[in-house]
């Protein structure tokens, strides 16, 4: 029995490698056929306009899953990160218009600039809240997301020949008469150029999934995970547990403010309400990620991408619409994890594997 | 004169939002679970109270009553068809499942009353009562308000400390195999709690709409979520912790409205719960607990 | 030569109640060392002392010379103790040769930016990680499981498993709490022959917490009984075991 010793960990392509390809795979695909779609004018506008807010979302629920899933800390401020991005991206951009002036490269650094900022952000928040477990990070973080909200619906930046001035009233700024307000607190940036197309939400979805699946499925990644499944044993074998949540929350962060830039980018106006970057966003990120599978990225993706389009796909059945989403919601909820529904699917595996077992498990325990 | 009264109606709004964390710390401590449903309830209690004051022009007390009811039997039906299946299951699948909830409440109140906000008629019809020559004027709702809510927490102390049930009730958020193993009919102390938190919800919601008269279907949410916080700043779990984290809060929100600025007042309730967190990591009252080695 | 381990006076007090009292233990290079003592002796919180998951109170103790007294749990295991649970604690939703990889994790080094951009160094030491956790399974006789999900393992190779992980952290001084529990004598007598190969073919020294008597006069050349969190007797395995004190202890009076 020696010759068995070679496992499929050690030959060329590992199971993990080959399940995310057929990821990558499925969103080539998906991008292809809808981007085809779109360029030969095969697609009606309303869908049209739903291509980069899915990116969006998925860049969203699959940063989230880091979080949630891999680390296994409940985190519902998600949005607050996402907010952070936008605005960094759409204050840059804005104030840049004029200077850098080839789109593709102010474009490129505007998400730069988002990333780092809310990923500082996130190290901010991440270092008093680690400290916290469970439902009390879940509260603290939706208290941080509120925050953020909160704080950028009062500043007010401008810009004259002096530089800069941020205060809290647009009166406050004392500008010069050639000044300009960028940010003008409730009513937030207007302005932003609308740069954020299916093209670049798609390089940036691959962007996203490939830094998720390479982490996981690295030294970095398993003591990420093995911090999830238990801390205790992780901090006995020598991982320290602080440095890798705070970077998990950081790198979460960061895709989140880079997905604040596709949406800041893509729309008309930029404020902060409850529906964009509050709780509610949070949550429906949340949303996406539980339903999708704790840890599974590509669930995550599968999960954002249709029930991001199912209420817009809803829209002829009107008012209902909602109302149907939360039903399916609560449903699927129950089917997935209602305790008779699981002894169900437990009793048919348990038929399956006892069958398979009698046909292919003779003589295997002659050790 | 100024603080006294921004005082005074910080405490009235702080106790509608301990009658709220009530239910949500009772909930999560007999079921260990985050139900963001709860906020939604409070809705749907005021719109019966406009429905039945406002639309059949029925007296006050009858109409509030009525939503009493109506939303305890609302709290149990929830519990018994979304939560009920899982039990077993993590706390994550139930949250969830919670938000569920809240969209079905909030939706189906978009269906039947609309998304415009209606003007709600208080339910309180005592005047108010002006003090120091007129400087210190009390409201009404906010005499009725503090006055229920004292009343409430007393008799539900009282409740929950002396009565069996309340001691039933205790023991199941303590073991619930233990008091499964006592005798105790689990499924039976859960539907109650969530029966009792409903018909708080209830009473929260009247007078919540009397104090601020603007009534729609997401109404609920915001006050919804500041309960949470007061839950956990008590320390979640704890029935005293609920009030006295709920009065804080409003106290801390009505003073920041009136002092610093009345936008960024939400920013400065949620600072104060994470520093409160950061001292206490489970909150005021909250128990400290070990994990075994 | 100088001590492996020495503790000297370690305690630590809970609200008063004393669950460790004066805990003085010297263990040479390579000793097979048993614990024993009744439940709720302070067997299990001497581990947690010596592996910095409660801080002690009294006391302090060396590692190699080193004072390790005050230190966390991950830097204690950089400096070389490892050590298993007594209610098993594996990475369950990992498959069996990553809870190896895991413990490797401060062994074999590559930063979180080549894993993500998968530069060289990322295949290059993953290579080197997958054949000396292999070596290790093998070890262990778990190659044949190595993608197995940890929490799919039967009970006694989860405890092998547990073993096999903290072996990969390259200890010093390895702390077993209570491996053979729930085993029947044959794994009992398999696992015997384990745990003396490892401290062999690993160079460690081994310290058990251990019931089960023939496990503990099978491999432990030295023993010490604690009773109360203070030491009843320690010395050479059978003089101990018939010293009517701890007779006494375990049979009451």
């Amino acid at each position: 029995m020696k010759k068995n010793t070679l496992t499929s960990s050690q030959k060329g392509l590992r199971p993990a490698t080959k399940k995310n390809f057929v990821t990558y795979a499925m969103v080539i695909a998906f991008f292809v056929i809808f981007q085809t779609l779109s360029s030969t004018g095969n697609l009606k506008n309303t869908y049209r306009s739903l291509l980069v807010p899915i990116c969006t979302s998925v860049i969203m629920a699959v940063s989230l899953n880091l979080v949630v899933g891999v680390l296994g800390e409940l985190s519902l401020g998600h949005a607050g990160f996402m907010c952070v991005g936008a605005y960094a991206g759409s204050f840059f951009s804005v104030l840049m218009q004029d200077v850098i002036t080839v789109t593709w490269i102010r474009f490129t650094l505007s998400f730069v600039v988002a990333a780092i900022a809310a990923a500082i952000a996130g190290i901010l928040i991440g270092i008093p809240v680690l400290r916290l477990k469970g439902d009390y990070l879940a509260i603290v973080t939706l208290a941080f997301g509120e925050i953020i909200k909160s704080v950028v619906n009062v500043i007010y930046i401008g810009k004259d020949s002096s530089g800069l001035h941020i205060a809290m009233s647009s009166t406050g700024l004392n500008l010069d008469s050639d000044g300009v307000i960028i940010l003008k607190g409730p009513q937030g940036i207007t302005g932003t150029p609308k740069n954020s197309t299916f093209v670049i939400g798609f390089i940036l979805v691959m962007i996203t999934l490939i830094i998720a699946n390479n982490l996981i499925d690295s030294r970095t990644g398993r003591a990420i995970m093995s911090i999830r499944d238990n801390r205790i044993a992780a901090e006995s074998i020598g991982i320290n547990v602080t440095r890798y949540k705070l970077m998990v929350f950081t790198i979460a962060a960061a895709l989140a403010g880079c997905a604040g830039v596709l949406y800041s980018h893509n729309i008309a106006a930029l404020t902060a309400n409850t529906n964009n970057f509050g709780y509610n966003m949070s949550i429906l990120v949340l949303v996406y990620v539980v339903l999708g599978g704790l840890g599974n990225i590509r669930g995550s993706v599968i999960a954002a991408a249709i029930l991001y389009s199912l209420p817009e796909l809803l829209r002829g059945l009107s008012d209902y619409r909602m109302l149907i989403y939360s039903i399916i919601l609560i449903i699927m909820m129950i089917v997935n994890n209602g305790t008779f529904f699981v002894q169900l699917r437990e009793k048919l595996s348990f038929k399956l594997k006892n069958k398979s077992k009698s046909s292919s498990d003779t003589g295997k325990e002659g050790v | 004169m100024k603080f006294l009264s921004q005082l005074i109606s910080g405490i009235s709004l702080g106790s509608i939002y301990s009658l709220i964390a009530l239910g949500y710390t009772m909930v999560y401590g007999i079921a260990k679970m985050l139900n963001f449903a709860h906020g939604d309830v409070i809705m749907v209690g005021a719109f019966v109270v406009y429905t039945m004051c406002v639309t059949l022009n029925l007296s006050p007390i009858l109409g509030v009553l009525i939503a009493i009811a109506f939303c305890t039997v609302l709290g149990m039906v929830i519990e018994r068809l979304a939560y009920k299946p899982l039990r077993q299951a993590t706390s994550l699948a139930v949250l969830i499942t919670a938000i569920g909830v809240s969209y079905f409440l909030q939706n189906t109140a978009l269906l039947i009353f609309g998304s415009d906000t209606k003007k709600f008629t208080s339910v309180v019809s005592i005047s108010s009562v002006s003090l120091a020559d007129g400087q210190l004027i009390i409201s009404g709702e906010t005499i009725v308000t503090i006055i229920v809510s004292v009343v409430i927490m007393v008799a539900l102390s009282l409740f929950v400390n002396k009565s069996k049930p309340g001691k039933a009730m205790r023991a199941v958020s303590e073991d619930k195999g233990a008091a499964q193993l006592m005798g105790i009919n689990v499924n039976a102390m859960i539907a109650l709690t969530f029966a009792i938190g409903s018909g708080l919800a209830a009473i929260a919601g009247a007078l919540l709409c009397s104090a601020y008269p603007a009534l729609s279907p997401y109404t609920g949410a915001m006050p919804g979520i500041k309960a949470f916080v007061a839950a956990v700043f008590g320390g979640i779990g704890s029935i005293p912790g609920a009030m006295i984290g709920g009065i804080l809060l409003g106290v801390i929100e009505n003073l920041s409205k009136g002092y610093i600025s009345s936008q960024l007042s939400d920013a400065i309730v949620f600072a104060v719960l994470i520093i409160v967190l950061l001292v206490r990591p489970t909150g005021i009252l909250g128990k400290k607990i070990n994990e075994k080695v | 030569m100088a001590a492996l381990l020495e503790t000297k006076n370690l305690g630590i007090s809970f609200g008063g109640l004393h669950a460790v009292e004066d805990f003085n233990l010297t263990l040479q290079k390579g000793d097979l060392y048993g614990l024993i003592g009744p439940n709720g002796a302070g067997k299990t919180t001497v581990f947690n002392l010596l592996t910095g998951v409660y801080k002690p109170t009294t006391g302090t103790f060396f590692l190699d010379g080193k004072e390790l007294k005050g230190k966390k749990p991950a830097d204690i295991s950089q400096e070389g103790i490892a050590r298993t649970f007594q209610n098993i604690r594996l990475f369950k939703n990992l498959s069996v040769i990553d809870n190896v990889k895991v413990g490797l994790h401060n062994q074999m080094k590559y930063s979180t930016a080549v894993g993500i951009f998968r530069l060289l160094g990322y295949f290059k030491t993953e290579k080197l990680m997958n054949e000396k956790a292999m070596e290790l399974l093998s070890v262990f006789e778990l190659d044949e499981n190595s993608d197995t999900l940890a929490s799919n393992l039967p009970y006694g190779k989860q405890r092998k498993l547990e073993m096999a992980r903290a072996v990969a952290t390259n200890p010093k001084l390895l702390l077993l709490d209570e491996p053979a529990a729930g085993m029947n004598p044959n794994e009992t007598k398999e696992l015997m022959d384990t745990i003396r190969l490892v401290r062999d073919k690993f160079d460690l020294t081994v310290l058990v917490i251990e019931h089960d008597m023939n496990l503990v006069a099978g491999i432990c050349e030295n023993i010490m009984v604690l009773n109360f969190g203070t030491e009843l007797a320690k010395g050479k395995t059978d003089e101990v075991l018939k010293n009517p004190e701890v007779i006494k202890a375990y049979l009451g009076n």
